[in-house]
């Protein structure tokens, strides 16, 4: 066993893994707050199963929450913990792959029972021998038998005694880190204050009972110590990828002089965005639970037709049963947004888990010539400037639009210095003007986008839906109009690129191998390819947020690099993409199906193989 | 005294009506057309929304806003248009393939929201515009392309479904008596809530008289019963026959016999929440019973569209954010304001954007 001591780090990554009754979700997330308050950057990345209480004990019920945090920029949440609870020996043994050499591991010595060891499957009673841990900084500490203690005065049951286990580790690791327990206090408080008393006391006082153990045992405990990081001036607030892509439609429909009605279905790990939506009525949000995905955005649909801003949030299967709605709204040329919150497919899959899978059937994945715009975010802080595009797009130009984003952004949280409403470009919906030269299909011959007119509106009375029809909007079997509404459909979305910024490189506009992504794998992306070039290779990075269509400059960003290689989290599906949209490149692949984000370490020795290739 | 004073016509389009000569859907059309006409809600404030089928070309041949939709989702997007804008007057027109199988869950969904809009159900038990096979109505047994040996499963009653997703309003009627028709449609549009209205519609190609027992005018009088509010229900060429309970169950009574009065005859409440006999109604048949007509259930309840509007303004009457602005700036933030730290740069000038 090492020797404790003060450790003063750039960044440092700490797991917080129990079962999942155990609380780890919302002790990491007071933890990542109290860090942020404090001024450091942070990435956080909750990684749960799919069962709400798998069987306690065993390696698959096993909840965990990392967070990063740094005095510089931070990315991402860390490839290896620095630091890993583990309340535990099922919890110990699913995270040992994931931690630093040398990491520091304090775990509930009191769970460390033969029948726990059972439970998780070990073959022996030496955990730490077992799993290569004897090397670590191992730091035993009594959590369940400390906090049956610390509230033995208190008349609570032996459950809600139980449950306070999760605030001993949070104070503790809070003196590792020298954190204030402020925040913390006053979260407890609005929590349980007025509901229950007597439950508030109790999560306090384990709280500073573990706070002080640190204290008391510091010969034993290294303590860390991480310095606020330079970033952006201005008000900060942390959040997550899946309510600053509701708080995004939220400020597109107020730019645009609109009503937001959201249609949707939950589906994890997409749920969050109507909760955030449905949560908003002060604004006026009207949200509307369907009874499954297609009357989600079918709802959707209705609303975009009465003149909303109208949105449906989603995953992937919901996704799949949104499909002949969404060639609707093709046809139909209404502005809906969709989000997929992507998560492992296929069928029911990983989805708990990130992936980004739904690519190629987002793009292609309708019955006949289905154009639509196709967006993805990257962080999850972006996914509110992404989502209030994505609007923007739809209403100016007639068209649905796909949002993607993906587990790992929906549930991941980074503070975010927040813009103010002046800040964003405004949004001019298609409202129709005269009614004397309005048709249903008459175009902008710049944009191609129809005009939108609304019952409601008088003298525009008009007919559309799925079948074909000519430009007076009456239905129409020729020939030559179809050939030429699906040439028409195509080009209208092409048009979208005027809208949208040229791909920008991060690093020398030429060189030796340029890194290409899309999407929420951004964090690692940047990281992986800052380290290249901090070693002194010739690594560029161009990450897509535009889908469909492709920046402008796109073919001629690629042009500039000896060799390219795309790095997705799927087979292949952006690469197939850029085969058929920028042919004639050798593109490298770099693929990960393992419901996780890329490591940074894994995508630098990729790089370094293609390089020497 | 009428604001608008529309005729029918008003609410007819330019467009061809394709149906087959003869189709049982033109007299709905007519009868919608009178109706809404009848109504005196300004023009431009109606939407009729469909699915797919033959009936649901409807939208078509109307003059307002219309939106001829998918299979079986008309319910649906009806759903979103009508909670987006609970100011306008929604129709929607469906069959018993588009409402009953395809698009089931979203008809019990709608039925139990209770959404303030009219749906009118074409039932002609039979697939029409994929030319004959069985539908959800379609009786067991019946031949059909896809049932050449006879279907083998029973058929929904369109108005036990309705009930059965706690329906606030279910309407039947025939479409060729034009008159009542339009009487029915009256009292679906007055209804504020979920107004399903049946029409047996005759499919003159693919199962040309499938309900001519039960409607055939020569019969009417014996073979239906036309029920209405407050009234007692008696039928019969004579009018010397009607309802009566007995031991619990629906029994059919001849008036003078059996000491039987008028008095003794059930008077017809569809105002009046009492489901069991409501669906006991909706489920007579012949031979035993005429089948009833008219108006079978009408509660009042609240109103999905109007509870969402209520509940945002009673949010809105208290609360403490009232703009995207404040709501950014809300809740736990803190200000990075170091020396080392940069001045901010708006996301939209960050990415390049012309």
């Amino acid at each position: 066993m090492k020797n404790a001591k003060v450790i003063e780090l750039e960044e440092v990554a700490i797991r917080f893994s129990g079962d999942s009754g155990d609380g780890m979700q919302l002790t990491g997330t007071l933890f990542s707050d109290t860090s942020a308050l404090l001024g450091n950057d942070i990435s956080t990345f909750p990684d749960y199963p799919s069962e709400i209480r798998a069987p306690q004990g065993t390696v698959g019920g096993v909840s965990g929450f990392q967070v990063q945090l740094g005095k510089k920029k931070i990315t991402t949440p860390g490839d290896l913990a620095h630091v890993l609870v583990a309340m535990n020996p099922a919890a110990l043994k699913a995270n040992a792959a994931f931690l630093n050499p040398g990491a520091s591991i304090i775990f509930d010595v009191d769970s460390f029972s033969e029948k726990n060891f059972e439970k998780a499957q070990y073959k022996t009673l030496d955990a730490f021998a077992e799993l290569k841990l004897e090397d670590y900084i191992q730091i035993p500490v009594p959590i369940t038998s400390m906090t049956k203690e610390s509230l033995k005065e208190l008349e609570l049951d032996n459950k809600s005694v139980l449950r306070c286990k999760n605030m001993f580790a949070l104070g503790l690791i809070c003196w590792m880190f020298d954190r204030p327990l402020d925040y913390i206090e006053g979260f407890i408080q609005k929590k349980f204050g007025k509901k229950s008393p007597v439950i508030a006391e109790a999560n306090l006082k384990v709280l500073h009972d573990g706070y002080n153990y640190g204290m008391n045992i510091q010969q034993a405990t290294p303590q860390y110590i991480v310095h606020p990081a330079p970033i952006e001036k201005g008000l900060y607030r942390n959040i997550n990828g899946n309510n600053a892509t509701a708080w995004g439609f939220i400020a597109a429909a107020e730019k645009a002089g609109l009503d937001l009605f959201v249609g949707s279905y939950p589906i994890t790990p997409a749920t969050e965005v109507l909760q955030a939506l449905a949560e908003r009525k002060d604004l006026g949000v009207k949200s509307f639970q369907a009874e499954d995905e297609i009357a989600g955005i079918c709802t959707t649909i209705g609303a975009a037709f009465a003149g909303h801003l109208a949105v449906t949030s989603t995953s992937g299967p919901g996704f799949a049963l949104k499909s002949e709605a969404l060639g609707l709204s093709v046809m139909a040329e209404l502005p809906i947004v969709v989000v997929n919150v992507q998560r492992g497919g296929p069928s029911t899959g990983l989805p708990t888990k990130t992936e980004q899978s739904d690519l190629l059937q987002t793009l292609y994945g309708r019955n006949g010539e289905s154009p639509l715009v196709v967006l993805a975010a990257s962080t999850p802080s972006d996914c509110f400037y992404y989502a209030y595009y994505a609007a923007k797009i739809a209403l100016e130009r007639m068209v649905p639009v796909v949002l993607l984003t993906d587990g790992f952004l929906g549930n991941g949280s980074e503070p975010w210095r927040v813009p103010t409403m002046s800040e964003l470009p405004p949004i001019t919906p298609r409202k129709a003007t005269n009614p004397e030269l309005f048709k249903p299909y008459y175009r902008d011959p710049k944009t191609l986008a129809r005009e939108w007119a609304v019952p409601g509106m008088e003298g525009y009375e008009h007919r559309i839906g799925g079948l074909e029809k000519n430009a007076a909007g009456a239905v129409s079997h020729d020939p030559e109009n179809h050939h030429i509404n699906t040439e028409i459909r195509a080009a209208k979305v092409e048009k979208v690129v005027d809208m949208i910024p040229d791909l920008e490189v991060i690093g020398d506009v030429e060189g030796d191998l340029l890194v290409v992504g899309w999407g929420g794998t951004y964090g690692h992306m940047i990281s992986s390819v800052l380290a290249m070039q901090d070693a002194g290779k010739k690594v560029s990075l161009a990450h897509f947020n535009y889908i469909k269509p492709l920046p402008r400059n796109t073919a001629e960003v690629f042009s500039k690099f000896r060799k390219i290689v795309v790095c997705e989290l799927n087979l292949g599906q952006f690469a197939s993409y850029l085969r058929d949209k920028v042919p004639g490149i050798h593109y490298y692949q770099v693929n990960k199906m393992k419901g996780l984000p890329f490591s940074v370490n894994e995508l630098v020795e990729n790089f370094e193989k293609i390089l020497e290739a | 005294m009428t604001k608008f004073n529309y005729n029918a016509k008003d609410f007819k389009s330019a467009a061809e009506v394709r149906w087959c000569p003869g189709c049982g859907d033109y007299a709905i059309m007519n009868a919608v057309q009178k109706t809404m006409a009848d109504m005196d809600i300004a023009h431009k404030d109606f939407a009729v929304i469909s699915g797919i089928g033959c009936s649901s070309r409807f939208p078509y041949y109307m003059s307002t806003y219309g939106f001829h939709t998918i299979h079986g989702r008309a319910a649906a997007i009806a759903s979103g248009v009508k909670s987006a804008n609970p100011d306008l007057t929604v129709w929607v027109i469906t069959g018993d393939g588009d409402s009953l199988a395809i698009g089931g869950n979203h008809f019990i969904h709608l039925v139990r929201r209770n959404i303030d809009l009219n749906l009118i159900l074409f039932n002609n038990k039979i697939y029409g515009l994929t030319k004959g096979q069985y539908s959800p109505t379609t009786d067991r047994g019946f031949i059909t392309k896809t049932s050449p040996f006879g279907t083998i499963e029973d058929a929904f009653v369109p108005g036990q479904l309705v009930l059965g997703s706690r329906g606030t309003f279910f309407a039947r009627a025939v479409d060729s008596n034009v008159k009542h028709t339009q009487e029915v449609l009256a009292d679906a549009a007055e209804h504020k809530g979920t107004s399903i209205v049946e029409v047996l519609q005759n499919c003159v190609i693919f199962n040309d008289g499938i309900h001519d027992y039960v409607t055939d005018p020569k019969f009417r009088a014996e073979r239906q019963i036309f029920l209405r509010k407050g009234q007692p229900m008696i039928f019969g060429e004579q009018e010397d026959k009607g309802l009566i309970l007995e031991n619990g169950r629906l029994k059919v009574a001849k008036i003078g016999e059996n000491g039987i009065t008028r008095e003794d005859i059930l008077v017809h409440h569809p105002e009046e929440d009492n489901l069991g006999l409501q669906v006991a109604l909706i489920n007579m048949a012949l031979p035993e019973f005429p089948v009833a007509m008219g108006v079978i259930r009408s509660v009042e309840a609240k109103v999905y569209d109007q509870e969402m509007k209520k509940q945002i303004e009673t949010v809105q009457a208290k609360r403490r954010i009232s703009s995207m602005d404040e709501l950014l700036q809300s809740g736990n933030t803190w200000v990075v304001d170091g020396e080392n730290c940069s001045e901010p740069v708006k996301f939209f000038d960050n990415k390049c954007f012309d």
